[in-house]
């Protein structure tokens, strides 16, 4: 139980610390250390759960379970390279752009201040709480998205701002209509809101409200898991704001979001006892996977291209939950995973690319191969493991979305090979003359430091190859716990 | 339930209610900022009211302490500092013209039919005697997002916002007679301080934008259409 | 039966005698509230005495229609007076009529005031039928929807078991009857001819509506359509005073009771009188074009009545 609470407070003093010294020479290494101990300690927390089976603090504000405990790690995994990444990347800025000290110490607090609310909202066992913490992380983020006080940064953050702020209002409406079904017959007010007991009382809660409340509820973190219709803020944030911040909001806050959405369908779907829930996820999701497929050809700045990749990767997570069964379910937690990491990768890449070529315009970023191999390669190696090749593990997730998909729903597939098939073509349309044009006269290499990108696509590529014997379990563990049965 | 069954404090809460509703629209209809602020404050001390008459009938002290906070929060604090901001980038005598104000107004009216609508499965449950208010917090809700979307000028859109934020607060309280007090607190926070983030952009805004008139956000869009090279990607080095 | 008759006719009387009183009374307090010294309350008396003897001027070019308007002004007021009531309540007069038809006689003798404009064929006339129309034609709806509000709740259109209803259910604090009668009070204004509208003592050619229509009456057809606005303006008065607040009013034909009433309803007619100046003293003549705004505030308000009563005030 001290790794949990330990984990929740080192950000929340990172944050405060940070506050005060963020504008340090050595900040930079500082968020470093305090990601990697973070890191370690949900590793030995990861570790805990999954030897002695889910964990629930003796107050229940906690809950970690199998599913929760791995995205837990991943978050911390995330965080920690990007806080690798950051150092260089940011004071790199620094000098580019003025950007000021005292930004910075806004930069590194609210970095700790937006890991905080992730954690908060990963380990909390409340779903009110869990809606506090992810409004919480909006709050977070939306100073970093202004970080440059561009008209353009000003504007993307006053959109994601107001479209997040409005749609989550509808996910605590929804919490609220839950808690009206859940009070009724749970006999502890107090209690009402806490997801185990939640869980274990499903049946008995009111179909009706719980529909009603779950179409809200999907409305809401829909909004940001990046949903077609509600994804708006989504590329313009991405694009606008700081990359590593980019990075850790595609890698971290999507899967949080989605997170509680499935949390919130697993209650929905024990009082149910019918599809609608899936069907509905199934319906956005797949929605957004094409329609964001279609818009990555159309792209010009780098950041929204690979933004609109990350909605399309949403859409097939939350189709392939929606989708439900073991199959899907396991296949959708390993693409949670692969795209996290991949994403992350290619937003660091990213960065470095837009540095070395002073801009953000993929017209205008050439041959990067030529000028720094490593940045060159690793955009090509990551855009090769999103889109889905074969010995990266982003291949086997979809691979098993789609074979799960034609169990249940044969006809499916076709829009889910050709939607796959349409991305693929728009980040290649774009990716090789990035990679391999002509760079152009006094294009410089950046300082980078490519250790996060390498780390990650190892990652991915091992899970593509063969996944470990441990992380299988994990999965199968959290598999049982969403689907009700293990897969395979 | 009718309303002739229902004792006098329960009437008072429907008729506060009612008064809230109407606060919702009168903001829809206000183009000065100024009085829109007021009229904000005023929905949130007549809540802040509703919520006390929940809490005296219900016999649930701990409201009193949620109509409090909002009081404090919704009608004083919030509306100061967006008193305070207004004058302070000087935008207190604005007079936003509304386009259509009586086609929003019935559009207003009719997101109000849309909640009941929507909402009579839950009221049917309900065994509370505010159940009938159910609704209305909801309509608050939408006439809150309408406001925002028909209004161009930064303030009165996080006037919407926290309009919001009052419905939601409404709903909480007359459909479960409040949330529990950790989540409540945990909304309280994330309301004030998305205030004064609001407070800081606005100053941020004007500093880049020279103006609050959101309409003048429009460089950011969905590419491939022409648009002037020095608007575009990062080549912006002022 | 026949008692309730003859109390029908009594009231109606009651009408046509107390209406000018209001006006005197309302432009009394007024005076008092601007610091003028002030007519006496019975002067409006003095002035349609005058009128009525005076001689009666016509216009060459004006036709029947011109000359039967004031009967006709009267006629329709004295029958919507007659549906509204007063003092006591079972009245048989309100059976035959309900407060649609009342709405459609009060919009009857607007409509032939507005030809009557029209048919001398001056500028002003002309001017102040449009203006009249338009005021008409909004408010009459926003009208029509503060009355179903405040059917649905009685159950009924007819204004008499209306009211009774109303005083049978006791202090109910309905939300609906709060904006249903805020809303029908902002008509009563626009409906009368009142500030912020149009001005009633002005005779300012860029403003009036009412006082353009009948600048060409003289004599006795004058008198006539002054008196039929007033006793519309003490219509209007009673229908908000019973409707919204109907303590005190009578439900026998006894003298104690009727004697109460009419405290009740003197009283009542006083404060809203009082009221209405306030009003008018605190508001400023709006520009015309302002009008459809103000009737649409109105017409919000009845709605938002009716939604209320719908959302808030029914359900099993």
């Amino acid at each position: 139980m001290i790794a949990v609470y330990l984990t929740l407070l080192l950000p929340l003093a990172g944050m405060l610390v940070f506050a005060l010294i963020g504008h340090w020479r050595h900040a930079g290494w500082i968020n470093v250390g305090l990601n990697a101990v973070v890191f370690a300690v949900t590793v030995l927390l990861a570790w805990r759960v999954l030897e002695d089976g889910a964990l629930l603090s003796d107050d229940k504000y906690f809950f970690i379970d199998a599913f929760n405990v791995y995205l837990i790690a991943l978050t911390a995994l995330v965080g920690f390279t990007t806080a690798i990444f950051s150092r260089p990347y940011m004071s790199h800025e620094v000098e580019l752009r003025n950007l000021g000290r005292r930004r910075l110490r806004l930069y590194h607090a609210m970095f700790q201040g937006f890991m905080f609310a992730m954690f908060a909202a990963l380990t909390t066992n409340n779903i009110g709480i869990l809606w506090v913490a992810m409004e919480g992380a909006t709050l977070a983020t939306v100073l970093l998205v202004s970080l440059y006080r561009t008209p353009e940064a000003i504007e993307a953050a006053w959109k994601y701002f107001i479209l997040c702020g409005v749609g989550i209002a509808q996910a605590l409406f929804g919490t609220v209509l839950l808690y009206f079904a859940a009070e009724r017959v749970i006999p502890s007010a107090d209690e009402a809101l806490f997801w185990n007991v939640l869980y274990q009382t499903a049946g008995l809660l009111e179909p009706t409200v719980l529909t009603l409340a779950f179409v809200f509820l999907l409305v809401g973190y829909g909004t940001k898991v990046g949903l077609v219709p509600l994804h708006n803020w989504l590329p313009d944030a991405h694009s606008e704001g700081p990359t590593p911040m980019s990075a850790i909001l595609s890698g971290l806050l999507l899967n949080v979001a989605l997170y509680a959405l499935v949390r919130v369908k697993m209650i929905v779907d024990g009082s149910l006892r019918s599809e609608l829930a899936g069907y509905l996820m199934m319906g956005f999701g797949l929605l957004s996977f094409t329609v964001a497929g279609l818009f990555l050809h159309r792209q010009r700045d780098i950041k929204r291209m690979f933004s609109y990749s990350s909605i399309e990767h949403m859409g097939l997570m939350t189709f392939a939950f929606g989708l439900g069964g073991p199959l899907a379910t396991f296949a959708a937690l390993l693409h949670m995973t692969v795209h996290s990491l991949t994403k992350s990768a290619i937003f660091v890449t990213v960065g470095h690319a837009a540095q070395i070529a002073g801009t953000q315009s993929i017209q205008k970023i050439r041959g990067l191969i030529r000028t720094q191999p490593a940045v060159g390669w690793g955009l090509l190696l990551g855009t090769v493991a999103i889109a889905g090749f074969p010995p990266f593990g982003v291949f086997t997730s979809e691979f098993l979305v789609l074979i799960a998909t034609m169990k249940s729903w044969p006809w499916l597939t076709v829009p889910l090979l050709l939607g796959l098939a349409i991305a693929f073509a728009g980040l290649f349309r774009h990716l090789h003359p990035m990679v391999y044009g002509e760079p152009p006269a006094g294009q410089q290499p950046v300082r980078a430091n490519m250790l996060p990108v390498t780390l990650h696509l190892l990652l991915v590529l091992w899970l593509g190859l063969a996944i470990p014997h441990f992380l299988a379990d994990w999965f199968r563990q959290a598999t049982i716990l969403i689907a009700g049965s293990a897969p395979l | 339930m009718d309303i002739t069954q229902l004792g006098l404090y329960d009437q008072a809460i429907l008729m506060f209610a009612a008064v809230v509703l109407f606060t919702s629209f009168a903001m829809l209809a206000q183009p000065r900022i100024v009085p829109l602020i007021n009229l904000f404050a005023w929905q949130g001390a007549l809540l802040s009211v509703t919520t006390a008459l929940v809490a005296y009938v219900s016999k649930h002290p701990h409201l009193y302490f949620s109509a409090g906070l909002t009081l404090a929060l919704k009608a004083f604090l919030i509306p100061w500092m967006l008193h305070r901001l207004a004058v302070r980038l000087n935008i207190h005598h604005e007079i936003e013209p509304l386009r259509y104000p009586s086609l929003i107004l019935l559009g207003g009216a009719a997101l109000v039919v849309f909640s009941y609508t929507v909402l009579a499965p839950v009221v049917e449950l309900s065994k509370l005697t505010t159940r009938n208010t159910i609704a209305a917090s909801q309509a608050v809700v939408l006439l809150g997002m309408l406001l925002m979307i028909f209004r161009k000028k930064a303030v009165a859109q996080v006037i919407g916002f926290m309009s919001i934020e009052n419905g939601l607060f409404f709903a909480a309280v007359v459909a479960t007679y409040g949330m529990p007090m950790v989540v409540e607190l945990g909304v309280a926070f994330d309301v004030l301080v998305a205030a004064v983030l609001f407070g800081v952009f606005f100053f941020q805004m004007r500093e880049s934008i020279d103006s609050l008139d959101v309409d003048r956000l429009n460089r950011l869009r969905e590419v491939d259409e022409p648009i002037a090279p020095e608007a575009y990607g990062r080549e912006r080095d002022t | 039966m026949i008692e309730a008759w003859t109390f029908a006719g009594v009231q109606l009387l009651l009408y046509v005698i107390g209406a000018p009183l209001l006006a005197g009374w309302v432009k009394r307090v007024k005076c008092r509230l601007q610091n003028r010294a002030s007519p006496s309350v019975f002067q409006p008396y003095r002035d349609l005495a005058k009128l009525l003897r005076k001689h009666t001027t016509l216009a060459e070019q004006a036709s029947w229609l011109f000359r039967i308007t004031p009967y006709v002004v009267f006629g329709t007021t004295l029958v919507a007076a007659a549906v509204v009531p007063l003092l006591a309540l079972p009245l048989p007069t309100a059976a035959v009529a309900d407060v649609i038809v009342l709405a459609g006689f009060l919009a009857l003798g607007r409509f032939f005031t507005a030809l009557a404009g029209l048919d001398i064929g001056t500028a002003f006339g002309g001017m102040g039928s449009s203006r009249e129309m338009m005021i008409g034609a909004l408010a009459e709806p926003a009208l029509l929807m503060t009355v179903f509000t405040v059917a649905m709740s009685a159950g009924t259109t007819n204004v008499s078991e209306a009211v009774g209803y109303a005083l049978n259910s006791g202090l109910v604090l309905r939300p609906s009857f709060l904006f249903a009668a805020l809303a029908l009070m902002m008509i009563a204004v626009a409906e009368t001819g009142r500030v912020p509208i149009d001005n009633p003592a002005t005779h300012l050619e860029l403003t009036m509506v009412h006082e353009a229509m009948i600048l060409e009456y003289s004599g006795r057809h004058l008198a006539l359509i002054e008196w039929a606005s007033s006793i519309k303006f003490l219509v209007y008065f009673a229908l908000i005073a019973n409707l919204f607040l109907p303590w005190g009013i009578a439900t026998e034909f006894t003298g104690p009771a009727l004697a109460q009433s009419a405290a009740a309803i003197i009283a009542k007619l006083a404060v809203l009188a009082v009221l209405l100046v306030v009003w008018e003293t605190v508001m400023a003549k709006m520009r015309l074009f302002r009008v459809p705004q103000y009737l649409g505030f109105a017409f919000m308000l009845a709605l938002l009545g009716m939604l209320t009563h719908v959302v808030l005030e029914t359900g099993g």
